[in-house]
């Protein structure tokens, strides 16, 4: 599996490490305490809301998942607030860039 | 350990010039052998080149268009943090004993690829340097129940004092509602809020002990050094409303010179963004957390450039891989006492801070004459 090429497809995929039992984010193929090889799982959608600010009419906000990873993505709709659970509605590769658009729960 | 010091220096005025980086590099080269009458081409043992261009070779291609045939030729590049980093590999050449004079010289240009940190996708598509700053001054402003009117007093600062530095890229004086009023990018953050990228370029000469006399009558000595890279990413930051790596790097530094913050006379400090400059002061331990802006506004109101006396990244200009230097340069002519009308009076003890990403990295430098 690769991280890249499932996001393209619309897969949120998480790198795990199962002997030192951690998540690896960035996703690698490489755990980054012990090198071992990770293996791929399906990563949970939900999160909380770390932090926002908003351009133009956009809201973007810097989401934390499985307590753990961390990304930023643009809000579809209503107003956030901080701490607010949150879920990955959509993601995606747009110019080489990650995509994700957040949705309010 | 050997003392290094800072034996000459030569610098560029900041612009928006559609100069070829060669040529901006050569620039402030020139620059420097004109204020060094006893330099001769033959004492270089080694050039390091500052820059996040594109452009390949660039020590070597320096070295030749300047005559200089050194024994150690590279290039250094973190972001923006590749000024510092670049005199603390010609300080360890030195301390190390493989070099006894480098030359290190930063230069970028206006649309340096710097600015984009690609391989960060963590931010998504939010990878321009107005995000992360965003997000810092949210969380700043939150935390610390400061207001953007209360923030806007650093570009105002800033700029005034840029407006005694003649090779600033600001050339003019703002109000706090020029500030507030600038263009709106985001919620939480203006144009006036942002330093810009330019073109310039800043080079400084590095020497022993002893050779550094034979250049100058007024060595200013690097005494402290402190690095720390806590990531790469920015979301990887534990809070967005300090700098971890600052904090760590400043503490580095002080235990090498044996001082600690309240020895230090003048500082410059990378004010990427306003709200930079509190978090810094804050993370460097100036003052508590949270109470930057006061010691801003302190500053300002009694017009004492303790400071970014220069007009810090915001009044100067942000060109890349010049910064780092030419922050250095600055706390070398407040030492020497050659600042003009920016001289802080007195300054035995300097402070540079330079970081890169979102404070990922940083680097702190004590100075002393």
């Amino acid at each position: 599996m690769n991280f890249d090429s499932e996001l393209e497809k619309g897969n949120f995929i998480i790198a795990e490490c199962i002997h030192c039992k951690k998540i690896v984010w960035p996703p690698s193929e490489f755990c980054n305490k012990c090198f071992r090889e990770v293996s791929w799982r399906k990563g949970s959608h939900e999160g909380k809301i770390i932090e926002f600010s908003r351009q133009n009419d956009a809201y973007f906000c810097l989401v934390e998942i499985e307590n753990n990873i961390r990304i930023m993505g643009k809000i579809s709709k209503g107003i956030p607030i901080t701490g607010q659970q949150v879920k990955i509605e959509k993601c995606g590769v747009k110019d080489k860039s990650y995509n994700f658009e957040i949705s309010l729960m | 350990m050997p003392k290094v010091g800072i034996a000459s220096y030569g610098i560029t005025k900041f612009s928006k010039d559609d100069s070829k980086i060669e040529s901006v590099l050569l620039q402030s080269t020139k620059k420097l052998f004109d204020n060094s009458p006893n330099l001769s081409r033959n004492d270089i043992d080694a050039v390091i080149v500052s820059t996040n261009n594109n452009s390949k070779y660039l020590s070597a291609i320096l070295s030749e268009m300047s005559g200089i045939e050194p024994k150690i030729a590279h290039s250094v590049e973190s972001l923006c943090n590749s000024g510092t980093n670049a005199i603390v590999s010609a300080y360890s050449y030195i301390s190390a004993g493989l070099a006894d004079v480098v030359l290190v010289c930063g230069a970028e240009r206006y649309d340096s690829p710097g600015q984009i940190l690609e391989w960060d996708n963590s931010r998504g598509e939010f990878k321009h340097p107005i995000f992360w700053a965003s997000i810092f001054t949210k969380s700043y402003k939150r935390e610390f129940s400061v207001t953007d009117e209360e923030l806007a007093i650093v570009p105002v600062k800033n700029h005034k004092q840029s407006q005694n530095n003649p090779n600033a890229l600001s050339e003019k004086i703002y109000s706090l509602d020029d500030v507030i009023n600038s263009k709106k990018l985001t919620d939480d953050l203006r144009l006036h809020d942002c330093s810009r990228p330019c073109t310039g370029g800043a080079s400084i000469l590095l020497a022993s002990e002893n050779t550094c006399k034979k250049f100058t009558d007024n060595p200013i000595w690097i005494t402290g050094i402190g690095q720390k890279t806590t990531s790469a990413g920015f979301t990887k930051n534990i809070t967005f409303s300090s700098m971890e790596s600052t904090q760590i790097a400043a503490t580095s530094a002080f235990q090498m010179s044996k001082r600690n913050v309240t020895d230090v006379d003048v500082a410059e400090v990378h004010d990427a963004f306003s709200v930079c400059e509190p978090m810094a002061l804050e993370s460097l331990g100036f003052t508590d957390k949270g109470k930057g802006m006061d010691m801003i506004r302190e500053l300002h109101t009694t017009d004492n450039f303790k400071i970014n006396p220069r007009g810090g990244l915001i009044g100067t200009g942000h060109p890349i891989g010049a910064t780092g230097i030419a922050q250095t340069i600055e706390i070398t002519q407040q030492l020497q006492s050659s600042a003009n009308k920016r001289q802080v009076k007195n300054a035995k003890i300097g402070l540079v801070h330079n970081m890169s990403a979102a404070a990922t990295s940083s680097t702190v430098l004590v100075l002393e004459r």
